[in-house]
């Protein structure tokens, strides 16, 4: 009697062969089906994305149990540089305003909720690919501040100092200058927390993420523009949501 | 059973998995929750918070993402595969059997071979995720070369296959928990004949050589 191997049933059993050899290689097919729509999902994935960032974003974004937040849609994710995330206070902040202006300015967290506040509701984009739509930021427009340390005349450029210690940013002045440019210490009405860079960050809403210097310290005015921190690292200077680091995002 | 008697109490144990597929089950299974720790502190805002250290995380988890699959191919190359290769085709065979136990109704009637449909769907997954996963991520950290709508749609791909990642491995574990012996037999590499008698009939007759 030969031995039980794959060629030989045992004898009395209803189905021929081992598991190993015999019945239909679903276990295959569903493999190569799964690499197939992984294939699928990178060369079509952005549009899938984008879709689904309109319609279900707003929905996950109002669900009062944030368990739909779990989901890869409409949210933020956190980025940091350096080994841990700043934290400061709002009685501790002070931001400058400093370089080539008229008279240094420095200014606590009051100083600066004094000052006129403006709201925009714009979605974020982050050169990464995530979007986040229709983000409420209130903060007081970088330009006031400008205005009110006084431009010197040799001054093209600002530079953005984050107190993490690492991070950098940098705008032209007339960028700097536009009205969708913030020094924002409200996310969604919020205080802005800890891991989105509170108390206080820039917010350059036609920008991508990267351009909107968290945990903001100090605001330079220099000669001319000096990259930031990814910037130095490749990213485009120039950070136009949909014009720039080789994207065609939908512009915020 | 009136053959109670007869069979001898110490029946000797099979051998369930051998060495090969122990070490690479265990290798792959840490690099796997290596992955998902980090990925998820990469991923979820308060964890990122907790954790911080964000470029080291990043470190950490694109290393552990390019060891994963060196086990399981190095497993397969030689000759010490030979019971991994036989179980992956076992693993990709599915059974009018297994047909049976997928539908509730008729599950008891079923006879199973060495795994069970569950176990046959989870291998699938995980073993196209671990296939997805590294291109997806190879894309979203090398992302130059490539188009770029590539690098949203490799990010896309690469968080929702880490969901089902999630789920699969969080099943995989709540079962292995709720089966000691089973659990055990990826432990120790053998499993009791009277589990497998009852549990997996096809696979007790089909190597009926109890050598440990």
């Amino acid at each position: 009697m030969a031995p039980t191997n794959d060629a030989d049933p045992p004898p009395g059993t209803s189905a021929p062969g081992t598991s190993a050899t015999r019945g239909t290689p679903v276990g295959r097919r569903a493999f190569l089906g799964l690499l197939g729509l992984g294939a699928l999902g990178v060369a079509g994935g952005a549009t899938v994305q984008r879709w689904l960032e309109r319609t279900i974003g707003p929905v996950v974004a109002r669900d009062p149990t944030g368990f739909l937040s779990l989901l890869p849609i409409g949210r933020f994710r956190i980025y940091t540089v350096t080994g841990s995330l700043p934290d400061r206070s709002r009685a501790e902040y002070r931001l400058a305003v400093r370089g080539l202006v008229d008279r240094d300015l420095h200014l606590d967290f009051a100083d600066l909720v004094a000052m006129e506040p403006t709201h925009i509701t714009r979605d974020f984009q982050c050169v990464t690919g995530w979007r986040v739509p229709d983000v409420a930021w209130t903060g007081v427009r970088l330009r006031d501040l400008l205005d009110r340390a006084g431009v010197d005349a040799r001054a093209t450029a600002v530079r953005f100092v984050s107190f993490d210690g690492a991070y950098s940013e940098s705008l032209t002045l007339e960028q700097a200058r536009r009205d969708d440019v913030l020094v924002a210490y409200e996310l969604e009405g919020e205080p802005i927390s800890r891991a989105h860079g509170g108390p206080a960050r820039l917010y350059v809403a036609p920008m991508y993420g990267y351009k909107s210097c968290k945990w903001l310290e100090a605001i330079e005015l220099t000669e001319k523009v000096e990259p930031g921190y990814w910037e130095q690292r490749g990213y485009d200077v120039d950070g136009w949501v949909g014009r720039s680091n080789g994207r065609d995002d939908e512009a915020t | 059973m009136t053959t109670g008697l007869t069979q001898p109490s110490v029946e000797p144990d099979l051998v369930r998995f051998d060495r090969t597929e122990r070490i690479i089950h265990w290798t792959t299974a840490s690099l796997f929750f290596v992955l998902m720790l980090t990925g998820a502190a990469l991923y979820a805002g308060p964890l990122s918070t907790l954790v911080g250290r964000r470029v080291l995380v990043r470190d950490l988890h694109v290393i552990a993402g390019i060891a994963l699959p060196i086990p399981l191919v190095l497993g397969l190359l030689g000759r010490w595969g030979r019971s991994l290769r036989a179980d992956l085709g076992r693993l990709n065979r599915w059974s009018p059997d297994d047909r049976t136990w997928m539908r509730r109704h008729t599950r008891p009637d079923a006879r199973l071979g060495k795994f069970n449909p569950g176990q046959k769907l989870n291998a699938t997954f995980l073993g196209a995720a671990i296939v997805l996963m590294l291109g997806s991520g190879s894309i979203m950290k090398w992302f130059d070369p490539f188009p770029l709508a590539w690098r949203t749609g490799a990010t896309f791909v690469h968080d929702w296959t880490a969901l089902g990642i999630w789920l699969a491995v969080g099943g995989h574990v709540l079962f292995a928990l709720r089966d000691p012996e089973a659990l055990g037999a990826m432990r120790r590499g053998t499993i009791n004949a009277r589990w497998a008698r009852r549990e997996r009939p096809r696979w007790f007759e089909e190597r009926n050589d109890p050598t440990p």
